[in-house]
């Protein structure tokens, strides 16, 4: 086997991808869903040797991570995901993608039926910046990391981070870990009280396993 | 003699006597063959590109389609035309001749040197013409199995091939895990649906309508069921495009006229192509071996050897997939691709697909498409790094 040369690409990764790969153990199997142009998978399989499995909708991203060497499917996480079979990979990640899913409710139980682990990051749609905008301008927010106008986000299903714990706690979901992180994709003081996520995480990462 | 029979007597030679290597197996090196029974003694026909490594890890068996044949990359001994795969094979061509050692063989029941339906049956000194066995899919790769072996090769690099070379792939990955280290089927189905066995059936039954078809014994009558062998080629070639790429190509443009002749001449251009299509098959291909093949692709059905479940078809598969189809190809439309994905999936194998947008058709894994291109060549690479094999372009990825 050649060594493995950590690639410019990953090396210069995004912060966020950074603190998403630190949370999966190295060597182990891990599917991305949603995983577009592959900048995760490759940084996993180079920096923490994993074997690094995605699906990702469109064309152009598939065909930038099958030249990468990635293996990577043409698929869609709210139709596809019920083809792999139970407890097959370690980890399922779902980056930045649960606010575009049709069915994000049975997407998180598919990923904790695929993986022993489920982990998900999204925009927080609690954060102080976005209620202003509602407050004071009566309209629905556009912002910086949610620039798209409502009538052609493709963002259908926002929620907090209140909500989602409120969703795992119904789904019999086990908070392993989670985080909030602002703007960068640097963590919230974690000392701070949950309330405090809401306000002030612009994204939140969750690692959640099924509660046995 | 016409000019049709010149050309007769040479695809004849290149049937019994071809131009490229064969190895030759004796009636005691018998083929035994999946319908029962066993082939021998038996031929396979084949070309090579580039050189095999010192540990015989750097073989790419390249697996053709219907009326393909090993001819992959050079001049064609019959037709004279181009190899059918150049835009893939050459040197710093995805399957890349520098690196790789490129194997391609004639199939079983074909008619370019491997043993068929047109070679000479011992026990008649005629050729088998119908006498021949019915050969499969798994037949056809344990053919090639034995030209592997043949080489010293273990394990073959790669397996790649579209449609009909798609399916010997996939019997290969089923047949041989141990011997696949990568896959690539490109524009192909686990199993050949009633609308893929209907459309054979036409061109079957064109054949064999033609009265110089003779029950199979043309050559010995000195005919050729040209006819039948042509409308055989003309509906199956309808198959191969898309209805786009017809009418991009063709419209309803008049051939060398301005005006409909209000007659059965080929007044469009469409059917003048179709017509020059079906004259130049049977110029090219043996009648029989036609049959005999559109039969193997109906009998395909790999699931079905599996119990019906096909992804035990690739249980503990340590081969690395790349499957590959395109939007306008509805012979092997893209969830044909997609069952074999799931397939994978479920069995846990290491798989990549691709959609690749164009209007071409199925004949588009033939043709000139930068997307197959840059898959195959992003697969390819990282399968050979994976395999501590030299990959094109390291730098550059």
């Amino acid at each position: 086997m050649s060594p493995i040369t950590l690639t410019e690409d990953a090396a210069s990764a995004r912060v966020d991808l950074h603190n998403l790969a630190a949370l999966v153990e190295a060597g182990s199997r891990v599917l991305d869903v949603g995983c577009g142009d592959g900048s995760l998978l490759r940084l996993l399989a180079e920096k923490r040797g994993v074997d690094a499995r995605g699906i990702e909708l469109s064309q152009s991203g598939v065909n930038e991570c099958v030249a990468k060497g990635l293996s990577v499917i043409q698929g869609d996480a709210d139709t596809d995901l019920v083809y792999y079979p139970d407890a097959s990979f370690d980890y399922v990640i779902l980056s930045q993608t649960l606010q575009a899913m049709r069915k994000p409710r049975d997407v998180i139980d598919h990923m904790l039926r695929i993986g022993r682990r489920a982990i998900v990051s999204f925009p927080n749609f609690g954060h102080w910046k976005i209620r202003l905008q509602i407050l004071t301008t009566g309209r629905m927010p556009v912002t910086e990391n949610l620039a798209y106008s409502w009538y052609e986000t493709p963002n259908i299903h926002f929620c907090t981070i209140n909500d989602f714990i409120d969703l795992c706690d119904e789904m019999g979901a086990q908070i392993e870990y989670a985080s909030a992180l602002d703007r960068f994709g640097m963590p919230v003081e974690t000392r701070l009280p949950r309330l405090f996520w809401n306000l002030f995480g612009e994204q939140a990462v969750f690692v959640l396993s099924r509660k046995i | 003699m016409t000019h049709g029979a010149a050309t007769q007597s040479d695809r004849r030679n290149e049937a019994i006597d071809p131009s490229s290597a064969v190895v030759r197996f004796g009636a005691d090196a018998p083929l035994a063959l999946e319908g029962g029974g066993t082939l021998g003694p038996w031929a396979i026909a084949y070309q090579t590109y580039g050189t095999l490594n010192a540990d015989r890890s750097n073989a790419i068996l390249l697996c053709h389609a219907l009326t393909g044949d090993q001819h992959v990359a050079n001049e064609n001994p019959v037709t004279g035309k181009p190899g059918w795969w150049e835009t893939m094979v050459g040197p710093g061509k995805p399957f890349d001749t520098e690196r790789f050692f490129i194997i391609c063989s004639n199939v079983l029941g074909s008619c370019l040197g491997t043993t068929g339906p047109a070679s000479i049956n011992p026990d008649t000194g005629q050729a088998y013409a119908l006498d021949f066995p019915v050969v499969t899919i798994r037949d056809m790769v344990n053919a090639q199995a034995r030209l592997v072996d043949h080489f010293g090769i273990d394990t073959l690099f790669c397996v790649a091939g579209g449609s009909m070379g798609g399916m010997q792939v996939l019997e290969w990955a089923a047949t041989y895990p141990q011997r696949v280290f990568a896959a690539m089927p490109i524009a192909t189905a686990a199993k050949h649906t009633a609308q893929n066995i209907a459309f054979h059936e036409v061109g079957r039954q064109a054949v064999m309508a033609d009265p110089d078809w003779r029950k199979g014994r043309y050559l010995e009558a000195g005919t050729r069921p040209e006819k039948g062998l042509a409308v055989a080629r003309m509906a199956a070639h309808i198959t191969y495009l898309s209805e786009q790429a017809l009418h991009r190509k063709f419209g309803r443009n008049f051939q060398d006229r301005s005006a409909p002749t209000f007659s059965f001449d080929a007044d469009f251009e469409v059917e003048s192509y179709l017509r020059y299509q079906g004259r130049s098959f049977v110029e090219r291909f043996d009648a029989n071996s036609y049959l005999f093949l559109t039969r193997a692709m109906d009998y395909f059905d790999l699931a079905k050897d599996h119990g019906g479940v096909l992804a035990r078809a690739f249980q503990n598969a340590k081969t690395r997939f790349c499957v590959v189809s395109f939007t306008s190809d509805w012979l092997f439309p893209t969830r044909d691709s997609r069952a074999i994905v799931h397939a994978l999936n479920a069995a846990g194998a290491s798989v990549s697909f691709v959609e690749i947008e164009t209007d071409k058709g199925h004949d588009a894994f033939l043709l000139d498409v930068p997307e197959l291109f840059k898959t195959t060549r992003g697969f390819i690479d990282s399968a050979a790094r994976a395999r501590g094999l030299p990959a094109s372009g390291d730098s550059a990825l």
